[in-house]
């Protein structure tokens, strides 16, 4: 069963890398001179960022590239020797000091020195023409195998895999932490909330309700603007305070949690709900069943039938857990950014306010691994308590 | 599930006789859940107040009072007379705090003197009509592809539960981050938003839906119908989709409030368009709370700005909850008698002391002696 599910994570892993391949391909016009020209509108593209441009749509180094805004001659950069510019993907003349070629636009346009290599004349620059889409979405695959998410566009050019790994550890620690507490929690009010139906828990429901209601973004806001804000109690924001030194000190611990404990309880709460109100209906149903009646009949304490109730109930609650990671993952996204928590959330919202297109979908990428990886754990854990599900297939 | 068996006697006429249907059997097709009807109130309310919002704003929402531009201050702080943060050299503030709420500004100003109550006039219909056509898209897309796979079964049903589960699978709001980052017009057209969050939001409709058709695939009502040589669609949609209509409701308002809750993060991340820049996005709530966030409206206590908005969420989000709830209900009379509080309870004649083994299923608007009799409601579900 286990070796199925693998398999399915793979293929959802696979469909979701191919999206996020030729997405940006199947926009019309040339890929690369529409996202230089979205790229540039928010700021200086340096020759570093149009060399990643480049690399990214499998252009190589010695290709010209129109620089937007403005198409004219200087806006070309030369980079390794040749020039020539495409979409023709024909091959360009260099005459004696200039150069004419098409620029992407389709507009003709003349080269000439001072570029710093311009080839000697005569010689024919041919296009670096990409190697074929499939031919690139395999090399895009080996780079992602071997852990290559390319390079920022900003962020100084870095390596997309390195901006992840900072960040990633932020995220996991709170997600890991907020999701056992709001799955345990919630599991175990709605277990209690079934029981007692009727009784004063009740109340809990439309609380749940409302909670489950209010988006994840404006919750945290109302936690910032109450406990950090107005009381003072926590802060604002952050991981740990600038002023301290990370190290692995009480001091340092001490200012971690701190600033961990409201992001952390805005996600238990918004997360809480859901698992709470699943629970509640699943155990309603179950607590009907036979082997409840029988146990209560045997005269077992209530709390052991309670608990061979709620093993029962916790089963669906286990099977849906794909669904609720997601909304939970979705959900702390946002509430990093508002608690400027150094996790993934933040670094996506840098990315997707700077067009920083790589990091956008290595983000996409290594989101959904994380989101599938704890499936499968969920999964193995389903195996564990339901021996019925390791039979099947 | 719904249909309730209908007495006999009802049927051998060719139909149901109207005399012989109780009057109150209405009560069980119209569920009259406060909760219910709390909801649907919400509903109405916002829908009313997206329609007639643009007539009766008092301001443009896009009003910016040029005095209340932003200032560059020259040298550090207090050379910046009304600012409100700290000035530091070459930094750029806002002029003035912005108002807050006032007769002439009823949820106050922005910080750059537009009127907050109108935004919020102006926000609420582009924001619904993404949802409700996100919600309507997806759950046309659910219907078709998780009727078809659980009524054709088979390798076509391996198919579309593949497809529907590897949705399902990959997180929605970064997909949803990534499509709208390269979908052309998604930052000014209210419709292309629309569909990208359909094309996430329609996964998990698909599932309960599959799951549905296939328990009723083999009913016996469906069963009669292929053997008098009734076609598959219609089959499919005369027999099989009616009896899902809870479930297609349910799944409706699960992704309304999906679609809210996407449109609202892709306005706050910039990728849903601003109306004040070119070509201009329509309003929303979610760009209103980004402006007040980017403008740190949250730690300089100016909640008129961002509260609103939220608030206005959290309503919407509850009362298609509540809407929701009542349609559980519906579908599952379990729940309907654990919803009761202990009064409403006993008036209905039923003990909610934890028994166990038997919830009690409540019918309002019968006496409890015919509750306790279950006499069975004919009419219970469009079949």
């Amino acid at each position: 069963m286990l070796i199925r599910r693998v398999a399915f994570y793979l293929l959802a892993l696979l469909v979701a890398v191919t999206v996020s391949f030729f997405l940006p391909r199947m926009v019309p016009g040339n890929p690369v001179a529409s996202e230089l020209a979205v790229v540039s509108a928010r700021g200086e593209c340096t020759p570093a960022c149009v060399e990643a441009v480049e690399a990214r749509f499998g252009v190589g180094a010695d290709a010209a590239i129109l620089r937007s805004p403005a198409p004219t001659a200087a806006a070309f950069s030369v980079g390794g020797g040749a020039a020539g510019l495409f979409r023709t993907g024909k091959p360009v003349t260099v005459g004696q000091e200039t150069a004419t070629v098409q620029s992407v636009n389709g507009e003709r346009i003349t080269l000439t020195t001072p570029l710093a290599a311009v080839p000697r004349p005569g010689t024919t620059v041919t296009q670096n023409l990409a190697p074929g889409l499939i031919v690139q979405y395999f090399q895009y695959l080996g780079g992602l195998f071997q852990g290559n998410l390319g390079v920022s566009y900003f962020e100084g050019s870095q390596p997309v895999t390195t901006l992840i790994g900072t960040y990633l550890p932020w995220t996991l620690g709170l997600l890991g932490v907020a999701t056992v507490l709001a799955f345990v929690l919630g599991t175990g009010i709605g277990v209690l909330v079934a029981w007692r139906r009727g009784g004063r828990m009740d109340w809990l429901l439309p609380g749940a309700t409302f909670f489950q209601a209010i988006p994840p973004l404006f919750l945290s806001m109302v936690m910032v603007a109450i406990f950090a804000t107005a009381a003072h109690w926590l802060p604002t924001g952050g991981a740990y305070d600038a002023t301290d030194q990370p190290s692995w000190n009480l001091g340092f611990i001490g200012s971690l949690l701190d600033h961990a404990l409201l992001p952390a309880i805005t996600v238990v709460l918004f997360s809480m709900a859901g698992f709470m109100l699943g629970m509640r209906n699943q155990m309603l149903t179950t607590m009907d069943e036979d082997f409840v009646l029988v146990a209560r009949a045997k005269g077992l304490p209530t709390r052991q039938v309670i608990w061979y109730a709620a093993r029962n109930a916790m089963l669906p609650s286990i099977a849906n857990f794909s669904i609720a990671i997601s909304l939970v993952v979705a959900g702390q996204l946002l509430v990093e950014i508002v608690f400027n928590y150094p996790g993934i959330g933040e670094l996506l919202f840098k990315a997707v306010t700077g067009n920083d297109y790589p990091l956008v979908q290595g983000i996409f990428v290594v989101i959904v691994l994380v989101v599938l990886v704890a499936n499968l754990l969920a999964d193995a854990v389903y195996v564990l308590v339901d021996p019925r599900a390791g039979q099947e297939a | 599930m719904s249909p309730e068996i209908a007495p006999l006697a009802t049927v051998t006429g060719g139909g149901p006789d109207p005399v012989a249907v109780p009057p109150r059997s209405r009560a069980v097709v119209l569920p009259r859940s406060p909760r219910i009807w709390v909801g649907v109130g919400i509903m109405v309310f916002f829908i009313i107040f997206a329609i007639v919002g643009p007539f009766i704003r008092p301001y443009n929402p896009n009003y910016i009072d040029k005095a209340w531009v932003s200032v560059t201050c020259s040298t550090g702080p207090g050379t910046c007379i009304g600012q409100t943060k700290d000035g530091v050299a070459g930094t750029t503030v806002p002029l003035v705090q912005p108002y807050g709420p006032s007769g002439a500004h009823p949820l106050g100003t922005t910080v750059l003197g537009s009127d907050v109550w109108s935004q919020l006039l102006s926000s609420t219909g582009p924001t619904l009509i993404v949802a409700f056509l996100a919600a309507l898209i997806a759950t046309l897309l659910s219907v078709v592809v998780g009727v078809s796979a659980g009524y054709l079964g088979g390798n076509a049903d391996e198919g579309l539960s593949l497809f529907s589960n590897v949705f399902l699978a990959i997180p929605g709001l970064p997909l949803l981050i990534v499509l709208a980052s390269y979908v052309p017009g998604a930052d000014t057209s209210a419709v292309v938003v629309g569909l990208i969050v359909a094309l996430t939001g329609w996964a998990y409709g698909a599932r309960v839906l599959r799951a549905q058709t296939l328990s009723l695939r083999n009913r016996d009502f469906v069963e009669a119908a292929r053997v008098s040589g009734e076609g598959r669609l219609r089959i499919i949609l005369v027999e099989v989709v009616p009896n899902l209509l809870p479930i297609i409701a349910s799944s409706f308002l699960f992704t309304t409030l999906y679609a809210i809750g996407a449109y609202i993060a892709l306005a706050f991340l910039g990728l849903a368009g601003a109306p004040n820049a070119s070509p201009a996005g329509p309003w929303n709530w979610g760009i209103m709370i980004q402006q007040a966030y980017t403008q740190s409206a949250i730690n300089s206590g100016w909640w008129w700005w961002w509260v609103p908005p939220g608030i206005a969420i959290a309503l919407v989000g509850t009362a298609l909850a509540l809407m929701n709830f009542g349609i559980d209900e519906f579908v599952n009379p379990r729940l309907r008698a654990a919803g009761l509080t202990r009064r409403a309870a006993r008036q209905a004649g039923i003990s909610v002391r934890p028994t166990l083994g038997f919830t009690e299923v409540v019918r309002r608007g019968e006496a409890p002696a015919a509750a306790a009799a279950a006499v069975p409601a004919g009419g219970g579900g469009p079949s």
